[in-house]
């Protein structure tokens, strides 16, 4: 296993974990751009953009484009969320220089009308589908409400409205802009020919051209709320609580995720045990989720409408607990194996890689092995995981419910 | 594309199975019993899921939550499910900790508690479980379609009923369990870094006390045609649609197989052609073979917005019967590919390997090498996928839509 780094003379960086007994190698464009980079106006565009750079290049069409994906056996997609877009396939080893002129072509899309209209179709039943389910409009609800005017508000798929409004024309400026060399990361894991690489991709992004691609860090202020909304046809109620924890940056973040673990691990948690396994709640968790300038602590309750303000009372009680219930040796360690041992068993596949090195290069410029990012969390001590508990009991949250019409 | 089955029958009859993958740190197993949904009485429709949920519910020496924290101590990811004529109980961890967690599984099997007080807190988590079907309206869609296509016995959803799941005593789980979770007619696959002839003389010993055998099969699957629609208050129309194919033990089941992927695998295939990349009618639109024992499906979903789904629902009808005016040497070739690489990546994920070895030996008594498989698909010919859906068109239609109205569909009442 090698790590391999080269910034190319237009800026942009490659870097991969070189694997020669690999059977596949993953290669993915990691550009720094989402939700969070987009004007309210054209909220949606990197999303609808995501999309359509699968639409054509200048020397191959739609159809070519996802034909030529599937002549190479490649197992590939993209996501967009509100820091990153991503642009992955997986192949066998012998196709690396295909799959990168692909890849690397669809990064200059052509953003014909057509395309852009049959498209924007897609994007709105997308939409659609997520308003038919009740969580995911809570989710979205959530983070407005958290952020308020912070860049971070910003929904990933843009609003009915604002996909709808959106042209073609922005979209091209928008892509100009965050897609220059300087705010892209080529990024490989596996059995990868890592000279060929940097070669063939000095050549094929030779033309890229530069750009200003700023992102403001804001630390945001988000003042304490409570929202109910209803959704006539759902039957169970979704609560989403936000709270500030560590941003990506940040080493405390370690000691969150643990502490999200040991309390909200949708197996073998304090909420496991009090709510999931007494049957009380259908799904009842913690998780932190990370961005640069600011983290969030979250708390996710489904469960019969009937039974959501007692269940919340019983999460609440478990966050009081920090005092009177202390973070024990034994929590920490069950923990620590948890996280461990999923990081080793995922890290077997060159795909799964391909997203912690990403990640971690897109956000913080730096590489670790499997061994030395499981040793981030091996580090965290009780004292530190029990400070952070005790911290919760004064969190300014914000918290979002939305289930069916009040019974009378 | 080097494999070697590895075999091994214990004096009780139940079925080893072993592959070993040396290049991964981990090893992962796969346990398939004859205890599925087909087995529950018509009256307690759950009762193999709750039995299983139950079973895990303290084991041996371990109490509930003692099973739990073992478990988690040892870095083990686990997952179990029934389905139609399976229970199935998966584990994967480090190589190191092969041992002591098969012998937690080893007690789930064969020592469950079925602690009285906890039945209460599964049943209720199994009646959320079920409810929360209801706000995921495309999950519910192929719910109804297998209750529809396969009927009350072989197409009862293992989350069961609500009358079903509140009918269950804590006598129904003991007796279940001790029915259907039997060593002869069970198998356990294992894949990944072990052993062999550790892992043969661990299970020797733990499970010398097991005996028995599930003597009853069950019938044969019959699939129902017809439509139907289910009224929802939801933007999108969602569609889920059923046709006769081959099932996955039939002699032509890779021609069958190779039709779907033209249809549906990858972009550019069929259906994401035709139904989304030229006319942006869905997000999400795709189809997969499915096979019940002797009886073999081609399961579709579309979802749309309602002004769009007669459209949809027509386009994709269309698509699929379009297959009978060719198929192109390009697509095939395209398939070949997609099919030669996910075998290669099989050999990284020692959870998928064991879970496809356990499932082709239920479903085919034997377990076909990468390179057979290989083998099979590279000997598909555009004349002979033709030629099969000629003689195997689409027939016995299955349709349920969920959404604010009612689709036309004529292929239900006249084919």
């Amino acid at each position: 296993m090698q790590f391999r780094h080269e910034v190319l003379e237009n800026g942009l960086e490659i870097v991969a974990e070189v694997n020669p007994d690999a059977f596949s190698q993953s290669l993915g464009y990691f550009v720094r751009t989402g939700a969070r980079d987009e004007t309210p106006e054209i909220a949606g565009v990197s999303h609808f953009l995501e999309h359509m750079m699968f639409k054509g290049t200048p020397t191959r069409t739609s159809l070519d484009v996802n034909r030529a994906l599937d002549d190479l056996g490649s197992q590939s997609n993209a996501y967009t969320s509100e820091e990153q877009t991503v642009y992955y396939m997986s192949v066998l080893p012998e196709h690396q220089s295909a799959a990168l002129d692909l890849l690397t072509d669809m990064m200059r899309p052509t953003l014909h009308q057509e395309d852009f209209d049959t498209e924007k179709q897609v994007i709105l039943e997308e939409i659609a589908m997520y308003d038919d389910q009740p969580p995911y409009g809570a989710m979205e609800r959530a983070m407005e409400e958290y952020f308020g005017d912070h860049p971070l508000s910003t929904r990933v798929l843009g609003t009915r409205e604002t996909v709808s409004g959106l042209t073609a024309e922005a979209m091209r400026a928008y892509h100009r802009q965050r897609y220059a060399p300087g705010n892209v990361c080529l990024v490989a894991s596996g059995a990868v020919d890592f000279e060929s690489l940097v070669r063939e991709a000095a050549e094929r992004t030779g033309r890229w051209e530069p750009a200003n691609t700023d992102r403001k860090r804001i630390v945001p202020h988000p003042t304490v709320a409570e929202v109910t909304m209803v959704h006539p046809p759902a039957t169970q109620q979704y609560t989403l609580e936000y709270s500030p924890s560590p941003s990506i940056l940040d080493p405390q973040r370690y000691v969150y995720r643990i502490l999200a673990s040991i309390l909200g691990d949708d197996s073998g948690s304090r909420m496991f045990w009090e709510l999931t396994d007494k049957g009380l709640a259908d799904m009842a968790v913690a998780f932190t989720n990370e961005f640069e300038d600011c983290g969030i602590f979250g708390l996710y309750l489904a469960c019969a409408p009937e039974q959501q303000s007692e269940n919340w009372e019983r999460i609440e009680s478990i966050l009081r607990g920090a005092r009177t219930q202390a973070i024990t040796d034994k929590e920490l360690e069950l923990a620590k194996n948890k996280v461990r041992a999923g990081m080793i068993l995922a890290s077997e596949r060159p795909s799964n890689r391909l997203f912690s090195i990403g990640n971690a290069w897109l956000s913080r410029r730096k590489y670790e092995t499997v061994r030395e990012a499981t040793e981030n969390y091996q580090r965290v001590t009780r004292d530190e995981v029990q400070a952070a508990f005790e911290q919760l009991a004064n969190r300014v949250q914000v918290r979002v419910s939305v289930g069916p019409e009040p019974e009378a | 594309m080097q494999q070697k089955l590895l075999q091994h029958r214990l004096a009780n009859g139940l079925v080893i199975l072993g592959e070993r993958m040396p290049w991964l740190e981990s090893v992962a197993f796969t346990f398939m019993l004859p205890g599925g949904t087909c087995r529950e009485p018509n009256d307690r429709a759950g009762l193999a899921g709750l039995t299983l949920e139950l079973s895990q519910r303290g084991a041996g020496s371990l109490s509930s939550r003692d099973v739990v924290e073992r478990l988690d101590f040892l870095g083990v990811e686990r997952s179990s499910h029934v389905s139609t004529f399976y229970t199935t109980m998966s584990m994967a961890a480090m190589a190191s900790v092969l041992k002591p967690t098969l012998e937690i599984a080893a007690s789930i099997l064969l020592e469950p508690h079925f602690p009285e007080s906890e039945l209460e807190e599964a049943r209720q988590s199994a009646l959320l479980e079920l409810a929360s079907i209801e706000d995921d309206p495309a999950q519910k869609c192929f719910k109804e379609l297998k209750q529809l296509r396969f009927g009350e016995l072989f197409g009862r959803s293992s989350l069961g009923s609500e009358e079903g799941l509140e009918a269950i005593e804590l006598e129904d789980c003991i007796r279940f369990h001790s029915q259907f979770c039997k060593p002869n007619g069970s198998v356990l696959a294992l894949a990944g870094n072990f052993d062999w002839d550790e892992v043969v003389q661990t299970l020797e010993s733990l499970f010398s006390t097991w005996s028995g055998a599930t003597d009853t099969e069950p019938g044969p699957v019959v699939p129902y045609r017809g439509a139907v629609h289910l009224p929802h208050e939801s933007q999108q129309t969602h569609i889920a649609l059923a046709y006769d194919a081959v099932p996955y033990n039939h002699p032509e089941y890779y021609r069958g197989r190779g039709i779907v992927g033209i249809l549906s695998d990858g972009m550019s295939s069929r259906l994401f052609t035709e139904v989304r990349e030229k006319r942006g009618l869905v997000y999400a639109v795709s189809a997969s073979s499915h096979s019940l024992k002797n009886c073999g499906s081609v399961l579709c979903y579309a979802g749309t917005t309602s002004n769009r789904a007669q459209e949809t629902l027509e386009v994709t009808v269309d698509t699929i019967r379009a297959l009978a005016n060719g198929i192109d040497k390009d697509e095939l070739s395209r398939l070949k590919s997609r099919v030669q690489t996910s075998l290669v990546m099989e050999q990284e994920s020692s959870s998928s390997r064991s879970s496809q070895i356990a499932y082709d030996w239920m479903y085919l008594g034997r377990v076909p090498s990468r390179q057979e498989v290989l083998d099979e698909i590279h000997a598909l010919t555009c004349e002979s996928l033709l030629k099969h859906f000629q003689e195997h068109p689409p027939h016995g239609w299955t349709l349920v839509t969920i959404g604010p109205e009612a689709l036309e569909f004529s292929h239900a009442v006249s084919t």
